[in-house]
């Protein structure tokens, strides 16, 4: 164990004692990995810091073993690179491990009537007869086994990713048209159509999924324009159905596929066009072969920006979505928010978060790939 | 050296078709103008270029040349004017449909494809099988001498293996009209010369019709059959090499292409077969032996090449020759040459160039010797502008 005092004043002092106590530092090996720490070796620290957060948490005591991860971090931003490394890794440590291990950790307890309503993992008890205290640990996998028992968490599942991955296909389809227009228009407009993308932002989220009911329900502006128009007799159903839903993802995630569409077709050379057309590629054929495939990372990115928070998406289904229209967020918040359920809602969003991790670390993975290719 | 390389204008399959009326051109420029918004980039060019020549466009950097190029090629269309090909008027005609391949300045090369892919491209477009596509691809590759390099992507080339690349992704095609936009600039002296030869080569073998631009003088002398210099989207002569080079139609393309001396005068007396100039400048009468078109009086100049010119320690006997007396200045040692900068009585400087027949240690004329500078009637052109 590193002395706390012993880093602080180690701090204090000049660069040169902190060299010093970096070198000694380096004999420690969980020291040593951080600081030999480069960029992305995501598995890694995910279960260092995993390992130290539990202590951490349970063990009240135990706090100072924060005080020793923030050391690890320091003494790797001490070494030059480290600096650079740490930044992100803190970020990381802060505003996405913690919350996801405070949710894992309840994931592995039991319900209980209390507040909060589930039961402490460790537990320091105190044995009357023999007199003597001991640790009590009690992982609870069985929230993780009910979510296989009950039909509604598998089809949850994946019906999210279906309209997931559906609605993150359509969005290609709409913004891609959109973000190829916004390239192509004359240079003064683009900043103002780049604009207009964004604008939506400026109003809340809630009011324009809301927006969205009086546009879709039967006596809604849609039908009313459509039947006054006589394309149809009858007025359509589409509030309360998949279709809604679908539109309202595809509607509230337009930006995020356009935008870095946008970023990549607009860094495209127009040369490259005017040079297979040059060699004999008609316009349309030349789409295919040059501006798509050099278009992939945007379209990459993009899909990745839509289809993970789409998955998870509550508002959109419950808003715009039927009783028969099922997602893991209304899922989720039913079991928080109803049956106050927290282990199992805990264990519903810890298996959606690894679902999402999979892809998540496949677009890592790829954007490695062209960081290498590019180098 | 000088041996190795022909003169565009010695070669035979040069038939020199724009002396010959009948001939039809390949290209017709009609009064073509391109303007961006106010800014005229090519003002009223008419051209005629012919079947299987070797047209280089020289210039100046900003004066048209690649917006003359794109215009061939179909990527801009003329503010007014009409551009035929082959007698057929080329407006309608979208560039995917053009018989014209043309390497670009920049490239343009596609950075998701390799090297042997990029060249495949055109080839690919045509429907060419792909057995014949292998072979014609691997002969331009060993052709730009890129074997190595035939799996990379293009930003793991070098600027002169790029442009190789570029090179050869237009000339695979074997189109009736390759457009090239300075081909060969980033390349080294030798692999320079050695593409010259090879693309002479493919143009006698296959008689397909180049206009290249350069900015090299000698690689236009070299290649082409004719050569157009440009100023501010205008051409101001089309002509064979030597005709530039000896009879330039002004001051700007006799500067414009190697070294000149320029005296500036006035007309003393017009003759049919020859003129007197005055010149302050040349501290002398100077006498061409071809008569112009301009009044007595008239302002006029004489542009003198350095080699054409002599000196001598002693004046010459022959009264016709022109005769200028200055001190030598300043003379540099360049291996085959020597160039000498002298500065006349008159106070003007002149640049002569000499062969250095005998071993410089043996030298007659040296530093800050009284020198008479001559050169003959017939070795000066008189210009009017
Ligand atoms: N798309 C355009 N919009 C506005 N001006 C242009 C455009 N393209 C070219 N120009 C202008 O037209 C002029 C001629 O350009 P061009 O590219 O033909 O020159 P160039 O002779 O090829 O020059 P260089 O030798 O430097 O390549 C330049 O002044 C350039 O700024
Ligand atoms: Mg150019």
């Amino acid at each position: 164990m590193v002395d706390s005092t012993q880093f602080i004043s180690g701090a204090i002092a000049q660069t040169g004692r902190i060299a010093g106590l970096h070198a000694r530092l380096m004999l420690i090996p969980p020291y040593r990995w951080l600081a030999n720490l480069r960029p992305l070796p995501i598995g890694r620290t995910l279960l260092f810091a995993l390992i130290l957060f539990f202590a951490a948490w349970s063990l009240p005591g135990l706090w100072p073993l924060w005080l020793v991860l923030a050391i690890l971090l320091a003494g790797v931003a001490v070494t030059g690179r480290g600096a650079v490394i740490a930044l992100p890794y803190a970020w990381l440590l802060a505003f996405f491990l913690s919350p996801f291990l405070i949710v894992l950790k309840i994931s592995f307890a039991e319900i209980a009537s209390a507040i909060p309503p589930y039961t402490p993992l460790f537990e320091i008890l105190w044995d009357m007869e023999i007199e003597e205290a001991y640790l009590s640990v009690k992982l609870n996998i069985y929230n993780y086994l009910f979510l296989l028992e009950d039909d509604l968490y598998i089809n949850s599942y994946l019906s999210s990713l279906q309209i997931a991955s559906v609605s993150t296909f359509l969005t290609l389809l709409v913004g891609y048209p959109i973000a190829y227009g916004m390239v192509r228009a004359p240079v003064q407009y683009r900043t103002m159509l780049l604009m207009m993308v964004i604008l939506p932002f400026w109003t809340s989220f809630l009011i324009r999924v809301y927006a969205w009911i009086g546009i879709l329900k039967k006596e809604g502006l849609l039908n009313l324009a459509l039947m006054s128009t006589g394309i149809i007799d009858e007025p359509l159903t589409i509030l309360n159905t998949d279709t809604a839903v679908y539109i309202g993802i595809i509607y509230s995630y337009l930006p995020f596929m356009v935008l870095p569409l946008y970023a990549t077709l607009e860094k495209m050379d127009e040369s490259l066009l005017e040079a297979a057309a040059d060699l004999g590629c008609h316009p349309l054929k030349a789409f295919w072969v040059v501006t798509l495939p050099l278009s992939l990372p945007g379209i990459v990115a993009g899909c990745f920006l839509v289809f993970i928070p789409a998955v998870g998406e509550f508002v959109i289904p419950d808003l715009l979505g039927g009783s028969e229209t099922i997602m893991i967020g209304k899922t989720l918040w039913a079991e928080f928010f109803n049956n106050r359920d927290w282990p199992v809602s805990s264990a519903v969003a810890v298996i959606l978060l690894l679902l999402l991790i999979v892809p998540i670390v496949a677009f890592q993975r790829m954007q490695e790939n062209n960081a290498k290719k590019e180098a | 050296m000088m041996t190795a390389i022909p003169s565009g204008n010695n070669r035979q399959t040069t038939v020199e078709a724009w002396k010959d009326p009948s001939q039809e051109p390949y290209i017709r420029l009609e009064n073509v103008t391109k303007k961006f918004g106010d800014f005229t980039a090519v003002d009223n060019i008419s051209l005629d270029i012919f079947k299987s020549e070797f047209f280089s466009l020289l210039g100046p950097s900003g004066c048209g040349k690649t917006t003359l190029l794109r215009m061939l090629a179909g990527f801009e269309q003329p503010t007014s004017g009409r551009i035929l090909l082959d007698g057929e008027d080329m407006s309608k005609v979208p560039p995917y449909l053009r018989p014209v391949n043309m390497m670009f300045q920049s490239y343009a090369l596609f950075p998701h494809m390799n090297v042997e892919k990029n060249i495949a491209f055109g080839l690919k477009q045509d429907g060419v099988p792909s057995p014949e596509i292998k072979t014609r691809v691997d002969e331009v590759i060993s052709m730009v001498q890129l074997e190595q390099f035939a799996k990379r992507k293009p930003h793991q080339l070098s600027g002169g293996q790029r442009q190789r690349v570029a090179l050869a992704r237009s000339l695979v095609k074997k189109p009736k009209m390759l457009l090239l936009d300075e081909p060969l600039g980033a390349l080294d002296k030798k692999l320079r010369t050695r593409t010259q030869f090879e693309l002479m080569n493919i143009q006698e073998e296959t008689g397909i019709t180049f206009v290249i631009v350069t900015h090299d003088q000698e690689e236009a002398m070299t290649v082409s059959s004719r050569i157009a210099v440009m100023d501010h989207g205008r051409i101001i002569q089309t002509a064979t090499p030597t005709e530039i080079y000896e009879v330039p139609n002004s001051r700007y393309v006799a500067n414009f292409l190697g070294e000149v001396n320029i005296f500036e005068g006035r007309v003393a007396e017009n003759a049919r077969d020859h003129v007197l100039i005055q010149s302050q400048e040349a501290g002398c009468t100077i006498r061409a032996d071809h008569g112009i078109d301009a009044a007595d009086g008239a302002t006029v100049w004489v542009a003198v090449r350095p080699e054409k010119m002599y000196i001598n320690l002693e004046a010459p006997d022959d009264p016709n020759t022109n005769c200028m007396t200055g001190q030598v200045w300043d003379i540099g040692y360049l291996g085959n040459l020597s160039i000498y900068h002298i500065k006349l009585d008159s106070g003007t400087m002149v640049t002569m160039a000499r062969t250095n027949k005998e071993r410089v240690v043996e030298r007659k004329i040296t530093w800050d010797d009284r020198v008479y500078v001559t050169w003959a009637p017939d070795a000066g052109v008189v210009l009017l502008s």
